[in-house]
């Protein structure tokens, strides 16, 4: 037995290596990411690893290898699941041959994401199983058992973890490494493999059919237990890692109730009868929808209850729960069960004192790095479009363009294009510009730049191409050159794409080149139909990284006037000396000289 | 070190390892200090001495030169994140940051802050006003057992001013109910072989820069 320091998704990454899988696939998003970042940095992992263009994708691939019989995991964050939903609904009919886990991390709380929807809803939806562990070691635990579930049943199986699963931090013990389980071997099955009509209508029986015997097994496992606390009339049922606040919570109020762990689902309805029979009021924690709530509701209604139910209201719905949130929640719910003291301890805590809180901070957002070449880009767009045209953003390292004016909406991957074109088809008058990243674009803005150019739309396309997908930790894409595990491959070509796409405006320009920024963007504009600009440059981390070295630039002070252009451009390494009234760049300057072409004074010299 | 939870308990308890010394700790500043190795350095020496540990970490958008704040509980066996003004120890990279999560300590709490700023961009760009270093020092002090040095500037002497993370673990060292070895130990295990040297100086040279 080992035990060892982990990430959250590193635990789960231990997971899928001791569960025999042959194929592992994913989309990068937060908080997900790392499960395959660190599989794909293993050597001689014995299974196949990739990086796939969009979550649909990821899915669709590990659905092709469970087909012919091996284990397959697929990985994506809480809103990925939206675009893989697809083939998630109906892989639910279909069933599956070897064992398929799809991983998807929420998100409570948005600490990195465009909303905090609830993948429980997603598995009832699809009628799959979902498992939604408690603790780090859990997680690790349960993607084994989620296989062998997934094997048992024949169904696809979700894994959801949350931020403070996949980024917390714990000791988990490891177990054995274990080398794929099965052979591939594609057998003909159409009546489970091809849904259409009348093979679909039959597999929907068998869905709804194994529901009760899922429950039935999980109700017996680990992951759904009731702790029967004999004498105590009132309990609390929890689920997932709100169990283990909710857990801590009770115990420092030392508050004697029955306590039941909900993490696995179909949810576990005679543990929940059994719980409502023994108790006069339950308290349900969970995190963000009520979701184990409506059922137990379901439930009580069933037996006829009369047990008071106390969930949402009492415990939020927005955000992310904390040992806080549930000890103020059960002194509300049981203060007649528990000390005066305890009662005391949930009181709020003393207020900072004024000279502390008088201190007025500045704020300290996360901002584009220095040299990242989204900077460029974003200045010159402004600068030609002016300030009253319409800038569609997507997700990614550029949405920071907020910060700069340059970013007016964002909804979901992709979206930057195709909303574009509906501005445009609006009867707006004023420009529109769209900006949107290399591995956003071929996620899904290809379709969206294809439906604008095919319907006649009047706008700007500007890929910002910096051949990485940067935001969530550098992977590789089909822009890179290189796969998940370093193989070569060969670079998809933005430009190529786009004028395939019927385009007839496709401009490239590097990012460093402000000038010719200017002119792409003034040809841009100007022309009549669907324009893309592709802008080009390596992510500013990823050539550090790899080693590219550039002169720093330095101010020539007698030059400077002050005008402060340099420092409005906003770059980390351009600072104002209000003594001097003189511009200067600090140490972190990486020499990508685009202050150097701002300045109006020529004041802003390379250091050879 | 926090007060002990309550004996009268029912029912099983969500992690293993050990309980009986518990500490929680916020370690804080800005995205690329480092506050990630630092907060490993504290949980591997905490598995190392068998104790239970929780940590959260800030990650993904938050690092681009944003506010990052890491919570690692030693001693407790159920969640990360540590409750408002009930933290023992700050790690505090930076002195905003200091005064930024200053909510989360309790009273008397033990507060490390490395004095050397790194302004935001809305303070470069002449948006907002970086606020008087010693009137934060002074202000943390009213409520505060504060150690305030600068640990960037004593990473540098040691040879690397990256390694100004493993200088403030060298100072919160004293207060951590960790052995110092175990740090040491744990340090060779987490940083690559050619940063060793400096990292055990970086240290030696937090360690030495504070009284307990």
């Amino acid at each position: 037995m080992t035990k060892e320091y982990m990430l959250g998704n590193v635990a789960i990454a231990r997971g899928v290596m001791e569960s025999g899988v042959a194929v592992v696939s994913g989309y990068p998003g937060t908080p997900s990411s790392e499960i395959i970042d660190n599989l794909r940095a293993k050597k001689d992992l014995g299974f196949y690893v990739e990086w796939s263009v969009n979550e649909k994708v990821a899915v669709e691939v590990a659905i092709g290898a469970a087909f012919t019989g091996v284990r397959a995991f697929a990985t994506m964050k809480h809103v990925g699941l939206n675009v893989a939903s697809d083939p998630l609904m109906t892989v639910s009919y279909s069933g599956t041959k070897g064992g398929l886990v799809l991983l998807v991390a929420d998100d409570p709380s948005l600490h990195s994401s465009q909303n905090e929807q609830d993948t429980r809803r997603y598995a009832q939806f699809a009628q799959v199983p979902c498992f939604d562990p408690a603790t780090i070691q859990d997680a690790k635990d349960v993607i084994s058992f989620a296989f062998d579930f997934s094997e048992r049943f024949e169904t696809a199986v979700i894994v959801r973890s949350t931020t403070r699963i996949s980024h917390g931090k714990s000791s988990v013990e490891t177990g054995e490494l274990k080398p794929s389980v099965n052979a591939a071997n594609f057998k003909k099955d159409p009546s489970s493999m091809v849904m259409m009509p009348n093979f679909a209508r039959g597999r929907h029986s068998i869905v709804l059919g194994r529901q009760q015997e899922m429950m039935e097994t999980l109700e017996k496992s680990q992951w759904n237990v009731l702790e029967k606390c004999e004498g105590s009339r009132i309990g609390v049922i929890s689920s997932g890692i709100a169990s283990v606040y909710a857990k801590e919570a009770l115990h420092a109020l030392g508050i004697q109730a029955s306590f039941l762990k909900i993490t696995a689902y179909p949810m576990p309805e005679n543990l929940i009868t059994e719980m409502l029979k023994s108790c006069d009021k339950v308290l349900i924690i969970e995190e963000l929808e009520p979701f184990v709530e409506e059922h137990v509701r379901i439930v009580a209604q069933r037996i006829q209850s009369p047990t008071l139910i106390i969930g949402k209201n009492t415990v939020p719905r927005i955000g992310e729960l904390n040992f806080d949130i549930c000890r103020r929640a059960m002194v509300e719910t049981f203060k007649d069960n528990c000390a005066a003291s305890a009662v005391e301890q949930a009181a709020p805590p003393a207020a900072l004192p004024p000279e502390i809180t008088d201190i007025v901070l500045p704020p300290r957002p996360p901002a584009l790095c220095v040299g990242c070449s989204h900077r460029s880009a974003f200045q010159v767009i402004k600068d030609v479009f002016g300030k009253n045209a319409i800038f569609p953003s997507d997700i990614g390292c550029y949405t920071l363009g907020i910060h700069v004016g340059a970013v007016d909406t964002t909804i979901c991957m992709g979206a930057s294009v195709s909303m574009a074109s509906g501005i445009a088809h609006s009867g707006e008058k004023n420009p529109v510009c769209c900006t949107i990243g290399d591995s956003t674009f071929l996620h899904t803005g290809i379709n969206s730049l294809m439906n604008a150019v095919y319907n006649n739309a009047k706008m700007t396309v500007a890929i910002l191409d910096n051949r990485v997908t940067a935001m969530t930790g550098h992977q590789p894409n089909p822009s890179s050159g290189h796969t998940a595990v370093g193989i070569e491959s060969i670079p998809v070509s933005m430009a190529d794409v786009c004028t395939a796409s019927g385009a007839k405006f496709v401009r490239e320009v590097d990012a460093y080149d402000y000038e010719a920024l200017k002119v792409a963007f003034r040809d841009a504009k100007n022309f009549d139909g669907v324009s893309v600009v592709i802008v080009n440059q390596a992510c500013a981390l990823v050539a550090k990284k790899t080693g590219v070295k550039k002169n720093p630039f330095a101010v020539t002070a007698a030059k400077c006037k002050g005008c402060r252009k340099c420092i409005n451009f906003g770059c980390p390494a351009t600072e104002f000396d209000k003594k001097t009234a003189v511009s200067f760049i600090n140490s972190q300057c990486i020499g990508c000289g685009v202050c150097a072409q701002i300045c109006p004074f020529d004041a802003i010299f390379e250091v050879k | 070190m926090s007060e002990k939870m309550n004996e009268n308990i029912f029912g099983s308890v969500p992690n293993s390892g050990k309980i009986d010394v518990k500490c929680d700790i916020i370690i804080c500043g800005v995205g690329g200090q480092g506050a990630i190795l630092a907060s490993d350095i504290l949980g591997r020496a905490s598995v190392a001495e068998d104790r239970a540990v929780q940590a959260a970490e800030t990650h993904g958008m938050a690092q681009r030169g944003g506010s990052v704040e890491n919570h690692v509980r030693i001693g407790s066996a159920y969640g990360s994140l540590i409750p408002p003004r009930s933290a023992d120890i700050m790690i505090a990279l930076e002195p905003i940051e200091a005064v930024r999560y200053a909510r989360l300590m309790k009273d008397g709490a033990v507060v490390i802050v490395n004095t050397a700023p790194i302004y935001p961009f809305t303070v470069t760009t002449g948006k907002a006003e970086y606020p008087g270093i010693p009137q934060m020092i002074e202000a943390l002090s009213k409520i505060f057992d504060v150690k305030a040095f600068d640990a960037t500037e004593a990473a540098a002497k040691t040879g690397n001013s990256q390694a100004t993370n493993v200088v403030m673990i060298g100072a919160a060292s004293h207060f951590i109910p960790l052995k110092k070895q175990t740090f040491i130990d744990c340090i060779k295990a987490s940083v690559p072989p050619e940063f060793l040297d400096i990292n055990l100086a970086a240290f030696e040279a937090g360690y030495n820069s504070i009284q307990k």
